[in-house]
């Protein structure tokens, strides 16, 4: 796989394995280097601020992709169930979540919850913590109840590694993430600013990088990728300029996303890996962090499909961002299964036709790996964009 | 949530298997079932009547605001742990859209609503529940019912599900209506109590809701008059309670999935009106009566069963007759308690209105406890109302219910050795019902049940 056509990034070339690797080579280097534990985080957004804060690694949780068969979980849950959720459980039941000492799940959806209650029943030596996640975006009481969760939470972390964070540990964390979040909301920008200097192939395995990598670790790696990228001298092809949604939970394989852009697509915009930069600023750090947390989810974070925010629609988000980075179309690359990604395709196809903006629908599956099909149909569109 | 009996269940075209009615299957020609052989069973009684009754008075009032004929506002809301005590304090009429679209299923017309849906860009894998109402709505909210009115206010109550989420915001999209959502904590405790801070926030929701209705409705709230719906709740509570217990005796006297739905229509759409509570009280007296006759709903009662997760509604009429061939009666089913839990003794307060409200809606629901709560609850039933066996109906389109269900069998038939059938369909879609395939694994799964309490009697008189 060509990521791009000049020199490779360092980082990107150090991680393009990795990041797929099942074995989290990384989290348990990490884990013996410095004799702490690693809670898994099942996808979107996760208040890794807290478990850092605890003493652990926050890892992001991304299903087993297109590495292991199913032998076990498809028992437990059906053929309609999405396949992030089915290969989470495999990768217990065949010991892969063996660095991990508990696991955080989130209020995002019916079959991720009930898969925290199916993991806590099979494996009960691993903690499955279960975040709760505000709805209710505009009452005066969600801040300080979310903050309260958050402690909930804190205090049951504090439960695994043997050290319950105090504010200044909290607020640490918070400094150490805002500080990676920063570089990644850099990368995008530059990334959107002028695409062909920093593919979408390429962003992604950076911010995969940072959902297992200690922030302090790996933000002068974005850094230092983000300085590469910016001097690389590049020329822009003949592309078609797109905003891509819907993959804000189970991951698309790397080999599709770039496989997208070798279509005919500049990426200028997307919902990969959300829930680590969900941030849009720097979580404040005066005062409570409880509270800035809360604060910072409920009235400073980019639109998700999980987050049901009646002020600002959805779709009024996406037709905003295609705007914004002038986007020709927007391709909706929906997880197969995934009943809230499925629900907001019927919004924001109505408001993208509405709005006269072309768009393709594609559906995939964490565990494909046979790409022909997805990318006749992207060139297809490319096509019909540039050329009819 | 009535049972149409003039729409024969046979009628659907082409998205099923067809009935094995000349050759019925190895199992059932075996099985000394008598029910097979009788008259078809009539499931209908006073309580039917009375519930039709109701629902029918519901109905023409829900048409005439949508007529204009009545100036009362309305609020859409959902079934799982509602504040419709609230709702009906303002003299505000409650919309169940789940109500209103299981009844479209029940009497087979759901299917063009769905594919309207999904014109629009909606999946074949989302929940049709919510495609029928969307469906529904876009063909005018006109019902075979009646007509349904075009929400003053959607008021969702995020209990559990999260594709309530979803739904109602397509619908303030879609029909421009104002929308809120109380957002309900998910239960996290291990003994399934909601926290301090869980209530609060929960109240303090609740009172901001009635600062909305107060502005909906131009009135102010009647604080007398809530706490009257809430003692009617709570009275109506007692005595859905009692009718639980019922089915506890052998043989019970009704069914309690599929004579419990009757009941529900008027638990949900009516809870905290004196129409509610007079029902409420024939349908103990009735039920009551019957029990001390001994009277069940089939001749025999030869298996009692728990059922979990909610009916095939396009097909409830065949699902039963599956079930009545075998003599299998449900002692106790999951779904009767997605609005409320009332059998294990919880009671709306009219004390602390606002309280009890938030208690019901955090804790006392099948919905915002975790699965596992369900296998508890399960066991319960299965302990405590006897049952035989377990039946978990996985239904497509409710993750909520379905999401796990191969674990929850493995832990009932492996760890507690209670005998599970899975089977699959939907609850809305009449395209995922196989009939002859359902109707095998049922069998197959009585007569498993025949052969092993025919061996348990032969070995027991062995040692004797
Ligand atoms: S992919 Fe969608 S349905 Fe599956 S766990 Fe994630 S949000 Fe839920
Ligand atoms: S997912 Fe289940 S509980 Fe939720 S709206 Fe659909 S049928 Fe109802």
């Amino acid at each position: 796989m060509t990521l791009t056509t000049f020199a490779p990034l360092p980082v990107v070339e150090e991680y393009r394995e990795i990041v797929e690797d099942r074995g989290y080579p990384t989290v348990r280097e990490w884990k013996r280097r410095t004799g702490r534990a690693a809670v898994g985080s099942f996808p979107v957004y996760s208040p890794v601020e807290i478990t850092h804060a605890a003493g652990m690694l926050p890892v992001g949780l991304f299903g087993a992709g297109n590495q292991i068969e199913m032998a076990h979980a498809d028992s437990r849950f059906q053929s309609f169930i999405c396949s992030i959720v089915k290969s989470t459980l495999e990768l217990a039941f065949v010991d892969k979540l063996a660095p991990f000492d508990a696991l955080l799940f989130h209020s995002i959806c019916d079959p991720a919850r009930n898969l925290a209650s199916v993991m806590a029943r099979n494996f009960p030596e691993r903690r499955a913590i279960y975040v709760h996640l505000p709805q209710n975006m505009a009452s005066s009481g969600a801040a300080e109840y979310y903050a309260y969760e958050l402690r909930r939470v804190a205090a049951e972390l504090g439960a695994v590694s043997g050290r319950v964070p105090s504010d200044e540990d909290v607020l640490e964390s918070i400094v150490a993430f805002n500080a990676m979040r920063s570089r990644l909301r850099d990368l995008y920008a530059l990334r959107a600013e002028r695409p062909a200097n920093l593919s979408t192939a390429e962003l992604y395995t950076l911010a995969r990088m940072a959902t297992f990598t200690d922030p302090l670790e790996s933000e002068p790696l974005l850094a230092d990728s983000l300085r590469s990228a910016t001097t690389r001298d590049a020329r822009p092809k003949d592309r078609i300029r797109v905003v891509v949604v819907g993959s804000f939970c189970e991951q698309p394989p790397l080999e599709l996303i770039a496989g997208i852009e070798e279509s005919g697509c500049y990426i200028l915009d997307d919902d990969f890996l959300l829930g680590w930069r969900l941030f849009r600023t720097d979580v404040p750090v005066d005062g409570d962090p409880y509270l800035a947390l809360a604060r910072a989810y409920l009235d400073g974070s980019l639109h998700a499909s999980t987050k049901h925010d009646l002020r600002v629609p959805r779709a009024a988000g996406l037709v905003a961002s295609a705007r914004a980075n002038r986007a020709d179309a927007v391709i909706f690359l929906g997880a197969k299964f995934c009943e809230p990604g499925l629900f907001d395709y019927a919004l924001y196809r109505r408001a993208l036709e509405q709005e006269g903006i072309p768009h393709l629908f594609l559906e995939f599956e964490e565990k494909m790996w046979m790409y022909d099909r997805i990318r006749t149909e992207v060139e297809t569109f490319v096509e019909s964009m540039l050329f009819v | 949530m009535t049972e149409h009996h003039g729409a024969p269940d046979h009628d659907m075209t082409g998205h099923h298997e067809a009935p094995p009615r000349e050759s019925p299957p190895a199992a059932a020609r075996r099985a000394p079932v008598e029910t097979a052989k009788a008259e078809p069973v009539h499931y209908q009684g006073r309580v039917h009547e009375l519930q039709k009754e109701l629902m029918n008075a519901y109905y023409a009032e829900l048409t005439d605001i949508a007529k204009g004929r009545s100036p009362k506002k309305n609020a859409h809301l959902l079934i799982a742990g509602n504040p419709v005590e609230l709702v009906r304090a303002f003299d505000m009429v409650p919309v169940f859209p789940e109500v209103n679209v299981l009844q479209i299923a029940a009497r087979k017309a759901s299917l063009p609503l769905i594919q309207k849906a999904e014109e629009l860009g909606y999946a074949v894998d989302n929940c049709a529940y919510v495609k029928a109402d969307v469906g529904l709505y876009l063909s005018g909210y006109e019902a075979p019912y009646g007509t349904v009115p075009k929400a003053d206010l959607l008021l969702c109550n995020y209990v559990g599900c999260n594709v309530y989420l979803n739904w109602f915001e397509h619908l303030a999209e879609l029909t421009g209506a104002p929308a809120v959502n109380i957002d309900i904590p998910f239960i996290r405790s291990a003994d399934g109590e909601p926290s301090p801070q869980d209530i609060a926030y929960v109240v303090k929701q609740l009172e901001e809701l009635i600062g909305l209705l107060e502005r909906t409705t131009g009135t102010t709230l009647d604080w007398k008059k809530l706490q009257r719906t809430v003692e009617l709740s709570a009275y109506v509570g007692e005595m859905w309670a009692e009718i639980k217990a019922l089915t506890q005796l052998r043989p019970a006297p009704y069914d309690a999935y599929f004579d419990s739905v009757t009941m529900m229509a008027v638990l949900y759409c009516l809870r905290g009106t004196e129409e509610a509570a007079r029902f409420f009280e024939t349908a103990v007296a009735d039920l009551k009566e019957r029990a001390a006759l001994g009277k069940g709903p089939l001749p025999e009662e030869r298996f009692r069963v728990v059922i979990e997760g909610p009916p095939p509604w396009p097909f409830l009429r065949v699902f039963r007759d599956m079930f009545t061939r075998w003599g299998a009666v449900a002692v106790a089913s999951t779904y009767s308690t997605v609005g409320g839990i009332w059998e294990f003794g919880f009671r709306h307060d009219p004390q602390r209105p606002l309280e009890s409200i938030a208690r019901h809606m955090l804790a006392q629901n099948l919905c915002n406890r975790t699965f596992l709560q369900r296998y508890d609850q399960m066991a319960r039933y299965v302990d405590e109302w006897k049952a035989d066996a377990i039946v978990i109906h996985s239904v497509k389109s409710c993750r909520l219910f379905s999401a796990g269900q191969g674990d929850m069998r493995e832990y009932f038939a492996r760890e507690r050795e209670v005998p599970t059938l899975l089977i699959e369909s939907d609850l809305e879609d009449p395209r995922y019902f196989s009939q002859a395939q359902l109707r095998n694994r049922i069998d197959a799964f009585f007569e498993a049940l025949t052969q092993r309490r025919i061996t348990a009697a032969a070995a027991a008189g062995g040692v004797a």
